[in-house]
């Protein structure tokens, strides 16, 4: 028996060696029905090493001679941990460099600054935004980050009236709630999805794309928006969800479809491993993911695998912004992300309110509503809805290991 | 985890529509990888059935201790300066690194079983408790596991790790094998018949059975039903810490506190499936059910629904054969 069991055992740790040998000796085939979809990305954008800004942006310090109770405070409600928290986290860093300038520069304005962590999750959001709404000291909220905890709150910062500033959800369908106190920061995927379509056809010569979406409010409404745009080109659409982890039966599709371009519409916690599953599986064409991928975490979770990727966002290059660069790594330790400018943004907007005099939640949502000025990213003026007038999406690039913004794609 | 999949928002429009022809061309890619899985779900489906067959008692915690072996794996490899990058070893060098990443997340897993026999169940056993109070204690100490993970290493999975390039080796069917599926398929089938042998030949093998058979006689026959009760915990934390190993390799984002959850539930539906307390049911559960879930996915066309197929032909196949196809044996001389 025990020789036996001896035997097996080295069997297997024969067949283990046997197998490995397999790999490294075999060259991947080339075509067949498994493997070798179409053309790598020759394509080479050159990375932009500056943007223009408005010159008058409104900024935080404002012009400290501000004046308020020291129970004036701005909340973050969204994201601190969770699967995709980074995406969280960038904003809040961002806010919170926002009123430590202004703090510094008001002394009688201090405004205090709470968080409020959502997970990014829709089930669990309702608990920390009806108590940030319980509190009357919270005036103003930066957030929520995703769309479908933005979805699943949106009425009860309605019934109590308080203004809240999203510098990052994109769903469309966001704004057709009659909701008065939502005020989106940035371009929504009505328009990113047609940009996005046509980044992949015009800029990286796509000719078949294929779609994979997740079951998030934001997957879902993107993955439509953006096949739309695509029209011909979209050669098969797939359903992932959050919180999947094997992609093999969609990658398996993907591969007999021949695409060359794939396009994930989610976030990058399932995004990540896609792409590195699917580069495994051998995949040779481009990878594009929309803001929700854009983080430095895709590439720590992808490795190799994200070298075919690029990215489309309605998202200002924050770290081509020299002063606010330097002062976001100052604080936060590391370079700004996507969304930390907006989400430094939307709290300049909020501040610059309370600077003015609108200390209660009326004024303030009133002050929003009208406002009218450069923030550091772009223009913000908001129609009834709760839109940004002419928002601009970019498209981002992997290199090195970096994503590296290559200009406006729409 | 179960929230966001019950409340998952139903597509709007044609949410069910049958693709045949999707299933036809990727019928064997989706074999392949059925069989992939399957073979982790069994290595994971012979703990539950093991320790069912001599407790009657379904160990819930035994995705914890899955997930313990996942750990192992994941920090020896990191140790090993593996990364989101294929490390480009030779073959030597990736085999002793695999073989040691086994090893601790046998290590870890077996220890996480020992540990959880001892601290939770052995306590009930001599007070006598109550089947029932098992059943709320294994699923106690599998969240109370999850949470010190959830504590110790927070929500966001580990850093994934690539350990050797996926490559095809031959082509059947018009379709690749890779090196990871062939490798994957055939160590976990030899684990598997290594553990059936072990079962029906080895003298401890038969203190098991015994003890499944009738544990007061078993004891009256000079079988020492502890030992066999911790060495049956062990036996399953080893598999599990064997397919922690092969589940990292295929799925390298999959490390993270509440990662065994559903992997878990579908080991525990292949024991159920193949017939619970059967170690050849474990095996036949394991691949039908990795089997059903990707063919099921790609008819209908929805990643989606892999574990709704999964779990509504278990339902099926229980109402025509309630002790599973297989049936329950291990306590005859079959195993």
């Amino acid at each position: 028996m025990n020789r036996k069991k001896v035997m097996t055992t080295l069997a297997t740790a024969a067949t283990f060696g046997m197998l490995l040998a397999g790999c490294a000796n075999t060259a991947a085939p080339e075509g067949g029905s498994s493997s070798a979809a179409g053309g790598g990305s020759a394509i080479n954008i050159p990375a932009l090493t500056s943007i223009d800004t408005p010159k008058d942006a409104v900024l935080p310090a404002g012009d400290g001679k501000a004046k308020c109770a020291d129970t004036t405070t701005l909340a973050y409600v969204g994201a601190q941990t969770g699967p995709n928290a980074q995406l969280g986290i960038n904003i809040f860093n961002g806010v919170q460099l926002a009123i430590n300038e202004h703090n510094a520069a008001n002394p009688d304005c201090q405004v205090q600054f709470k968080k409020f962590d959502t997970e990014g999750d829709p089930n669990k959001a309702t608990g920390p935004v009806t108590q940030a709404t319980k509190e009357e000291g919270i005036i103003g909220v930066v957030g929520l980050p995703f769309s479908g905890e933005s979805k699943a709150t949106g009425n009860i910062f309605e019934q109590v009236k308080l203004v809240h500033v999203t510098p990052a959800a994109t769903n469309p369908g966001l704004t057709t709630n009659g909701w008065t106190t939502f005020f989106r920061g940035l371009g929504n995927d009505a328009v990113q999805g047609p940009a996005a379509a046509t980044f992949m056809t015009e800029k990286l010569m796509a000719k078949k794309v294929y779609i994979v979406q997740d079951d998030s409010e934001y997957g879902i409404g993107l993955g439509a928006t953006t096949a739309e745009g695509l029209g011909d080109a979209l050669a098969g659409t797939d359903k992932v969800t959050q919180g999947q982890k094997d992609f093999s039966a969609t990658i398996s599709k993907i591969m007999s479809s021949k695409a060359d371009a794939v396009f994930y519409s989610g976030y990058y916690a399932e995004g990540a491993p896609f792409d590195q599953q699917l580069v495994n599986k051998g995949y040779t064409g481009t990878f594009i993911g929309p803001d929700g991928l854009k983080d430095d975490q895709f590439i720590k979770q992808a490795g190799d695998a994200s070298k075919n990727a690029y990215f489309t966002c309605p998202c200002i290059p924050g770290e081509l912004l020299p002063t606010f660069a330097k002062d976001y790594k100052a604080l936060a330790g590391i370079d700004p992300g996507t969304y930390s400018i907006e989400g430094y943004d939307a709290a300049t907007v909020l501040l610059s309110g309370i600077d003015a005099g609108n200390q209660d939640r009326a004024s303030l949502l009133e002050w929003v509503k009208t406002y009218d000025k450069d923030g550091l990213s772009k223009h913000y003026k908001w129609n009834d809805k709760g839109e940004l007038q002419s928002p601009t999406v970019y498209g981002y690039k992997v290199e090195n290991g970096k994503i590296l913004p290559i200009g406006a794609i729409g | 985890m179960i929230p966001s999949i019950l409340l998952a928002a139903p597509p709007t429009s044609d949410w069910i529509t049958l693709d045949f022809a999707a299933l036809a061309q990727n019928f064997w890619s989706a074999t392949f990888d059925g069989l992939t899985f399957g073979s982790i779900y069994a290595l994971v489906a012979l703990g539950y059935t093991l320790v069912y067959g001599v407790l009657n008692l379904i160990n819930f915690a035994h995705s914890e201790v899955f997930i313990m072996g996942c750990f192992g794996v994941w920090f020896t490899l990191s140790f090993l300066g593996f990364g989101p990058s294929n490390p480009n070893l030779a073959v030597g060098a990736i085999v002793i690194n695999l073989l040691l990443a086994l090893i601790v997340g046998i290590l870890a897993s077996a220890l996480t079983a020992f540990i959880l026999e001892r601290v939770a169940y052995r306590p009930l056993r001599k007070r006598n408790a109550p089947r029932l109070v098992f059943l709320i204690t294994a699923i106690g100490a599998s969240f109370t596991i999850q949470y010190l993970i959830y504590v110790w290493r927070g929500a966001v999975p580990e850093q994934a790790l690539t350990m050797f390039k996926v490559t095809p080796i031959f082509e059947v069917f018009g379709t690749y094998i890779y090196n990871d599926q062939l490798l994957i398929v055939t160590a976990a089938v030899i684990m598997m018949i290594i553990t059936e042998r072990f079962i029906s030949k080895s003298r401890t093998g038969r203190g098991i059975r015994a003890v499944a058979q009738d544990p007061d006689t078993a004891t009256l026959m000079g079988v020492n039903k502890e030992k066999i009760i911790i060495t049956t915990f062990v036996i399953g934390g080893v598999l599990a810490g064997a397919a922690a190993l092969f589940y990292t390799m295929k799925i390298p984002s999959g490390v993270v506190y509440n990662g065994g959850f559903i992997l878990g539930i579908k080991a525990f539906a292949a024991a159920v499936l193949g017939g619970i307390g059967n170690v050849r049911g474990a095996l036949l559960g394991g691949l039908l059910l990795g089997l059903i879930g990707n063919y099921g996915q790609i008819l209908l066309g929805n990643s989606q629904w892999t574990d709704v197929v999964a779990f509504l032909v278990l339902v099926l196949v229980l109402l025509l054969r309630p002790q599973g196809i297989l049936g329950t044996s291990l306590g005859r001389s079959k195993a």
